[in-house]
C-alpha cells in the first residue's frame, strides 16, 4: 500500500517569536518536505491548489517541478487541481512537462475543490459551477488519449487538430477524480474509468467503505477497457513519538485551520470533544503515534482496501520543525509496519490476496 | 394524519443519502429520486442506503407521506409546486455563494427557506436538518433518553406539519425542537451560532430563546 503526504502549502508559525513566515518561504518549506518525504522512502506527495495568504500554493506544478529535479522515487501531483478554473490543456501540458522531468512520475487529481478562491481570481462564475467542471473534465480526458484534438464546448475556444505536447512518459498521465462522498461522483469515476480519491476529513472513516463497494461494483458493471482502478484515501493526519503529546500539539493547528475555514463559511470552530473522537478509534482524524497510526490505516483498510493513503500535516500554520518529523515518522516507521502487516496477511490467505 | 411510513427524497448525494439510510434504520420505507435515471440510483443505493428504493421524483412525491429536499439549493426551480401542493416538505437545503452561484433572490432573504416556501406555495413546508453536518445525521443519532442526543430545529407555518416532522426526526434518533414559524428559521440558518453546532434540546432551546419548558 502507498503512503503520502498532501499539502496546501501553509505558511508556518515561528513557535517562539509567534511570527508568521512569509508566502516565499512557505514554497521553499514545501519543497523541503516533498525532498524529505522521498528520502524516507514515502510513496506520493500532492500540492492542493490553494490562493489565500495562509495557504500559498497557488502554483503546484512549479513547486513540483522543482522537487522532480531534486527527489528519485516519490510520485508527485495535485490535491487537487481545480479544473473549474484552469484552462485543461495548459493543466495537462504543464503535468505532461512534470512527468518527463520526473520520468513518469506525475499525476494529476481533478476535483472541485472546496475552496472558491480561484474563481473570481481567473475571471469565472461560481454560477457555472457543475457544468464547468463537467466540460474541463472531459476535455483532460480526451488530451490525455492522444496528442491531436479536435474539440468544442462552452467554456473555452474550439480546438481543430490541435498538437498538444509533451507527451508522458508512459503514454498516459493517472488522472484521479477527487470526491468527498457524493455517490455520483465515485459512479462518475468508475463510468470514466479513472482512480478515484476519497476526502475523508471528519466523523467516522469508515462510512466512506460503502463507497468504495460502490465503485468496485460500477466498475464491474460497465467494463471500460483499460480502466485504472484504484482507490486511494486523503485525510488529515499527523504522526508524533508520543501519542497523547502529538494530539495536544496538533490540536492548536487543526483548530485554527478549521476555525479560519468555519468562519468563511458560517460554521462554528470546532470543538475539543469532536476532535478527541475523530482522532482516535474509527474518526477520520489520523493524529498520533506511529503504531496507533499503522494500526488505524490498517483497520481501515479492512473495510476499504485503498491503495494509497495520505496525510494532511502541515494545517493551520504548523511550524516546519513538527511538519517534516512528522513525514520522517510516516515513513521510517509507519510505513514498514504497514507493509509488514499486509504482507503477513497476503501470506496467510495467498488464494484471496 | 395518520402516523407517516413513508419517506421521499429528493437529492441522492451526501445529506439525502445520510437521511436515507437513518430512515430505513428507524423502520420507514424510503424513496429517492435525483436528476439520474433511476438505474444509476438504484445501483449508489444499493451500497449506500441498502432497502431504499430508487425512483423518479414524481413518483417519490406521489408515493411518500414525508418528501425532504436534499438537492442543491441551485436546483429548486426544478421542483413542482403542483406536484408538492399539500405535501408535507422538509427543506434541508442551505444557501452557500460558493457552491450554489450568486443566486439574487437568496441575497438579503431573512433565510432561505422563505424563498423556497414562495416557490413551493401551497406545500406545508417544514425546516430542518439544515443545521446539522451529513456526517452528523449519520453517526450521531441517538435513542430517546440518551444523554448525547443532540437536538434538531423544526420551523413552519402548519402546526401539524410540524408536528409530524418532529415525530419523524424523533425516530431517526434526535430531540426535536419546535421552533415555531417558518420565519424562525432563519436562527438556525447558516452563520448563525446554532448552524453546524453540537446542542442538545436545552441549549438549543436557549440558543432560539425558546423558554425551557414545554
Ligand atoms: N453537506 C452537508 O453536510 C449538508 C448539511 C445540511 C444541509 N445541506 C444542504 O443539503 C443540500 C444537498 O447537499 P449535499 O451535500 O447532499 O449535496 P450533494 O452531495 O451534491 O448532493 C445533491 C444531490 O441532489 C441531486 N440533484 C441535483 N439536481 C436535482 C434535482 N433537480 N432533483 C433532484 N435531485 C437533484 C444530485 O444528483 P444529480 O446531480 O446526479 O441528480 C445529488 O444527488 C444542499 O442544499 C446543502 O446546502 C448540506
Amino acid at each position: 500500500m502507498e503512503l503520502g503526504v498532501y499539502s496546501f502549502g501553509d505558511v508556518q508559525r515561528d513557535p517562539e517569536t509567534g511570527a508568521l513566515g512569509t508566502t516565499a518561504e512557505a514554497q521553499r518549506n514545501l519543497l523541503e518536505a516533498i525532498q524529505l518525504a522521498d528520502q524516507v522512502g514515502l510513496d506520493y506527495f500532492g500540492i492542493g491548489e490553494h490562493h489565500t495568504y495562509e495557504m500559498p500554493a497557488s502554483a503546484a506544478t512549479v513547486v513540483l517541478g522543482a522537487a522532480a529535479a531534486t527527489t528519485k522515487n516519490i510520485l508527485l501531483g495535485s490535491a487537487v487541481t481545480v479544473l473549474s478554473t484552469d484552462d485543461p490543456v495548459r493543466v495537462y501540458q504543464q503535468f505532461a512537462t512534470l512527468d518527463a522531468l520526473s520520468n513518469g512520475r506525475a499525476e494529476i487529481t481533478a476535483g472541485r475543490g472546496s475552496s472558491t478562491e480561484s474563481f473570481p481570481l481567473f475571471g469565472h462564475s461560481l454560477n457555472d459551477y457543475d457544468d464547468l467542471y463537467a466540460e474541463k473534465l472531459d476535455l483532460l480526458l480526451r488530451l490525455n488519449e492522444s496528442d491531436r484534438i479536435t474539440w468544442e464546448g462552452r467554456f473555452r475556444p474550439s480546438l481543430d487538430d490541435a498538437l498538444v505536447v509533451p507527451r508522458p512518459v508512459n503514454g498516459k498521465l493517472p488522472i484521479w477524480l477527487a470526491t468527498g462522498g457524493n455517490p455520483n461522483s465515485t459512479v462518475r469515476a468508475a463510468i470514466a474509468g479513472l482512480p478515484v480519491s476519497y476526502a475523508i476529513i471528519g466523523g467516522d472513516a469508515e462510512r466512506f467503505a460503502p463507497l468504495a463497494q460502490l465503485y468496485r461494483q460500477a466498475v464491474e458493471q460497465v467494463k471500460v477497457p483499460n480502466a485504472d482502478v484504484r482507490i486511494s484515501v486523503a485525510s488529515p493526519g499527523f504522526v508524533g513519538e508520543d501519542s497523547n503529546a502529538a494530539k495536544e500539539l496538533w490540536w492548536n493547528h487543526y483548530h485554527e485551520a478549521f476555525r479560519a475555514i468555519g468562519e468563511i463559511r458560517g460554521f462554528p470552530a470546532p470543538q475539543r470533544a469532536g476532535y478527541d473522537r475523530d482522532a482516535n478509534g474509527k474518526g477520520a482524524l489520523f493524529v498520533g503515534s506511529p503504531e496507533e497510526i499503522a494500526d488505524r490505516i490498517l483497520a481501515l483498510h479492512g473495510a476499504m482496501k485503498h491503495d494509497r493513503h495520505f496525510f494532511q500535516m502541515d494545517l493551520g500554520q504548523l511550524p516546519q520543525k513538527d511538519f517534516l518529523r512528522s513525514i520522517e515518522l510516516l515513513g521510517t516507521k509507519v510505513k514498514p509496519l504497514v507493509d509488514a502487516a499486509l504482507a503477513e496477511k497476503a501470506d496467510a490467505q495467498p488464494e484471496t490476496a | 394524519m395518520t402516523e407517516p411510513k413513508v419517506i421521499g427524497i429528493l437529492g441522492a448525494g451526501r445529506v439525502g443519502t445520510a437521511i436515507a439510510r437513518r430512515a430505513l434504520a428507524a423502520g420507514y420505507q424510503v424513496r429517492v429520486a435525483s436528476s439520474r435515471p433511476a438505474t444509476e440510483i438504484a445501483l449508489v443505493l444499493q451500497f449506500v442506503a441498502p432497502g431504499a428504493i430508487a425512483s423518479d421524483a414524481d413518483e417519490v412525491i406521489a408515493g411518500s407521506d414525508i418528501i425532504v429536499l436534499a438537492l442543491p439549493l441551485s436546483k429548486y426551480r426544478n421542483l413542482r409546486p403542483d406536484a408538492l401542493a399539500g405535501k408535507i416538505v422538509v427543506d434541508a437545503m442551505n444557501y452557500w455563494a460558493p457552491t450554489d452561484g450568486v443566486l439574487p433572490e437568496f441575497e438579503g432573504a431573512p433565510s432561505s427557506t422563505e424563498v423556497v416556501a414562495d416557490h413551493l406555495a401551497g406545500a406545508r413546508l417544514v425546516r430542518s436538518f439544515n443545521h446539522m453536518g451529513y456526517h452528523e445525521i449519520d453517526g450521531e443519532a441517538r435513542p430517546k433518553g440518551d444523554a448525547e442526543r443532540r437536538a434538531m430545529a423544526v420551523a413552519g407555518d402548519d402546526p401539524q406539519a410540524r408536528e409530524t416532522v418532529a415525530g419523524f426526526i424523533d425516530r431517526l434518533g434526535f430531540d426535536p425542537v419546535d421552533a415555531g414559524r417558518l420565519s424562525a428559521a432563519s436562527a438556525f440558518d447558516i452563520g448563525t451560532p446554532v448552524f453546524g453546532a453540537r446542542l442538545d434540546r436545552g441549549q438549543l432551546k436557549a440558543a432560539l430563546n425558546l423558554p425551557a419548558a414545554a
